[in-house]
């Protein structure tokens, strides 16, 4: 006996059921929607740090308590705007090398190939930089994160676990001795440490090939690629330069150093909205 | 209709057997890997100082082995099985499907290779290295091609509603995965994301969420529609619940990822649509489980029985249990306190351990009797493999919930002075029980694992031995 003829919902979705292509077509047009309404506009609207090309940033309006929008270049660096033109550098350092609080820069060669490490080792799994806008992260770790802090991070590492604490704001906070004592051997540190030890990055030299088409590939990002105005030709050339001699350990402890410090933060500055 | 079926249909079920053995292997392998780096925070001197098998380069492994080693067999098999039985038709292409077997396999063996290697891309549930995705692309397009092909060749009328689940899954598995893996190459090692911060967060948990969610529920979905009908006997119980499940979980799965980067520099209506969403997928999720719990009115007798039918039961337990959870954390105040915690691990692995896993020991127990056309070599291993797996997963689950949540108020509390009560590293020494309690119940799990592999392992060559047995006897 056969009731293939009748319907049990609608006549609608019987057809669909009946016909591969058209519930193949529904089904990916369902699916589809999500993804496009959260993430297409995230490419468009302000406070998404999409500054490519765009001093303003979609439009970004930080603003102070009198209602004043602060300048993007403050939170931005643009060494066209900056009274520090150049990315620092440890191999030939210039009164005119950028300083913490010139706002949101490019990692340096040597931050970059420490960057690397950092994700090879899997890092972000146990450690997130972003620090919530609540009292008791405040307290512990600092100032909020903002979006423009990770706008150079192709693959941002803002993580989704604490099995350590945040280090969205770790730089500066310890000396690099310390650092280094601690990632060779953490429970050296801190005994109640669970994480591995890291020694072994102190054996490992720096690939400066790598480095350099790091450098090189960060300018060719479709979205919010590092400025040429910023990775000149000079500094990508001079780039190998910058990791001569250098270990892992010197590159991540160098990567480390510089988390969080680029925007100075100024009191009663919504930085979010 | 009826003519065609009058004759039977030689399926394609050898390339159902080898995903199944698989699946058999790569769940004692993955959930090992789980114990051990589950250890590593237990006891961090496990890390050896041997840089290939620490924490941060062992645990994509862990992850990788189950969700796309183990839950993939599992659904090629399942997929494989019910699309070819459902339609009366063989595979639309068997040479096609081997090309998906060994394809699938290779990756896994490059992602065993790469990720202690540390090739890592650092985007979560999606390490590989960029020509594994490559790869992966392929593999899954000629298994999705191949799926929905199949489909087309059906010789009943309607699509079984286990297919609408695996055919969305396998859509919006394409999807994710393509769109969140670009990237540009530095060498062979290194590639890096085309997208940063906060588009790539984005990205990232669109992926992070609803890929493993949709993985590990739509394609699992199909499993429940297919299987607990067939092992009870007992038809679905409401073929409108499922279209409305199928139709609001499809449309709305997707939206979830978002709920992951509640207060962080995402803009903050992003992340509460995905709240809300997320709230609102507890309606199809338990419409769902009561469909697949209800489909046994009538046959709640045979649980005393039928030990198959426990995982199967249980599974949907687990199911109702962590999509009830899931929204809970997705609630904005609730995430404050959870997110960065255990209590994530806990919740995924109430879902992983408890639903995914659980429907995926019951369905291969049921394929490979009739796969093999033999009953299982020992019933009262399938009831002890049940309670040993109930018995991991919730001592899992408890630990993680309680160190989750600990570790949530342990970092907000403030003294009577308005200082933080606690530094981090106090949190991180209160977890250790619950780290150990974490191992052992992984272990018993494993142990699980272990027992299927070797019930399943001699029921096929019972199945051999009986075969080989007739063969001699016709000859004689």
């Amino acid at each position: 006996m056969s009731d293939h003829g009748k319907f049990y919902s609608t006549k609608f979705q019987d057809t669909i059921e009946r016909k591969t292509v058209l519930m193949f077509v529904l089904t990916a047009v369902a699916v589809a929607v999500g993804g496009i309404v959260e993430i297409v506009p995230l490419f468009y609207l302000p406070n998404t740090a999409m500054c490519q090309n765009d001093p303003t940033c979609n439009n970004t309006q930080h603003k102070d308590l009198q209602g004043n929008a602060i300048p993007m270049d403050k939170i931005v660096w643009n060494p066209k705007t900056s009274a520090h033109t150049t990315l620092p550098s440890l191999a030939n350092p210039q009164p005119t090398d950028w300083q913490p609080g010139d706002g949101v820069r490019p990692y340096t060669a040597l931050e970059t190939a420490g960057r690397q490490v950092f994700i090879r080792e899997g890092c972000f799994l146990c450690h997130s930089q972003m620090i919530r806008p609540f009292r008791d992260e405040k307290d512990r770790y600092g100032h909020y994160s903002i979006a423009e802090e990770s706008m150079y991070d192709h693959t941002y590492q803002w993580g989704s676990k604490r099995t350590g604490p945040d280090i969205a704001r770790v730089g500066g906070k310890y000396s690099d001795e310390w650092h280094r004592k601690h990632l060779k051997y953490p429970r050296d540190v801190v005994p109640e440490s669970v994480m591995p030890n890291f020694f072994f990055l102190e054996k490992n030299p720096i690939d400066a090939v790598k480095t350099t088409k790091t450098l090189e590939v960060m300018t060719k990002m479709p979205f919010n690629p590092v400025p040429k105005t910023i990775y000149t030709e000079s500094y990508i050339a001079g780039a190998a330069k910058e990791v001569e001699g250098k270990t892992e350990m010197d590159a991540v402890i160098a990567y480390l150093q510089s988390l969080g410090n680029h925007v100075k933060f100024e009191e009663g500055v919504n930085y979010r909205d | 209709m009826e003519a065609k079926l009058a004759t039977p249909v030689k399926y394609d079920m050898d390339i159902v057997r080898w995903f199944t053995i698989a699946a058999c292997i790569y769940a004692v392998v993955g959930t090992l890997i789980g114990v051990y780096v589950a250890s590593e925070l237990a006891f961090p001197f496990l890390n050896f100082d041997i840089p290939e098998i620490t924490f941060g380069r062992l645990r994509p492994l862990h992850t990788n082995a189950v969700i796309f080693a183990f839950g993939g067999c599992v659904l090629m098999a399942t997929g494989f099985y019910i699309v070819q039985r459902t339609g009366a038709t063989k595979l639309w292409s068997n040479t096609l499907a081997w090309f998906t077997f060994w394809g699938w396999n290779l990756i896994i063996v490059l992602a065993v290779i790469t990720l202690p290697l540390g090739l890592s891309e650092g985007k979560e549930y999606a390490e590989l290295p960029w020509w594994v995705d490559i790869m992966i692309a392929v593999v899954w397009l000629s298994y999705g091609f191949n799926y929905i092909m199949t489909i087309g060749i059906r010789t009943t009328s309607h699509i079984y509603v286990s297919n609408w689940f695996t055919m969305g899954m396998i859509v919006m598995i394409t999807y994710l995965h393509v769109v969140n893996s670009l990237a540009i190459p530095v060498d062979w090692a290194t590639s890096y994301s085309i997208y940063s911060g906060v588009q790539d967060a984005m990205i990232q948990w669109w992926w992070g969420h609803n890929a493993v969610g949709f993985y590990l529920t739509g394609g699992f979905l199909g499993i429940m529609y297919y299987f607990i009908p067939k092992q009870s006997g007992r038809p679905v119980f409401s073929y409108r619940l499922s279209v409305l499940h199928f139709w609001t979980l499809t449309f709305g799965y997707v939206w979830l990822g978002a709920h992951h980067l509640q207060y962080t520099a995402l803009p903050d209506w992003t992340g509460s649509l995905g709240a809300a969403i997320s709230l609102a997928m507890i309606i199809p999720s338990w419409g769902g489980a009561m469909n697949g719990m209800m489909t046994l009115s009538g046959a709640w007798d045979k649980l005393r029985t039928d030990y198959i039918l426990r995982f199967l039961v249980t599974a949907m337990a687990f199911y109702a249990m962590s999509t009830f959870d899931g929204p809970v954390m997705a609630i904005k105040s609730v995430n404050a306190l959870s997110h960065y915690t255990d209590w994530t691990v806990g919740h995924v692995h109430a879902g992983a351990l408890g639903w995914m896993s659980m429907i995926s020991f019951g369905a291969i127990y049921h394929m490979v009797k009739k796969l093999w056309n033999t009953e299982m070599y020992s019933d009262r291993l399938v009831n002890v493999h049940f309670w040993i797996a109930l018995i991991g997963a919730t001592t899992y689950v408890v630990a993680m919930w309680v160190s989750g949540i600990m570790q949530g108020l342990m970092w907000r509390d403030y003294d009577e002075f308005g200082t933080l009560t606690y530094t981090f590293v106090e949190s991180v020494s209160a977890m250790h029980p619950y780290y150990v309690m974490r191992a052992v119940g992984g272990a018993i799990f494993n142990l699980g694992a272990w027992i299927m592999l070797y019930n399943v392992v001699m029921t096929v060559r019972q199945a051999s031995a009986v075969r080989g047995v007739n063969a001699v006897a016709a000859k004689a």
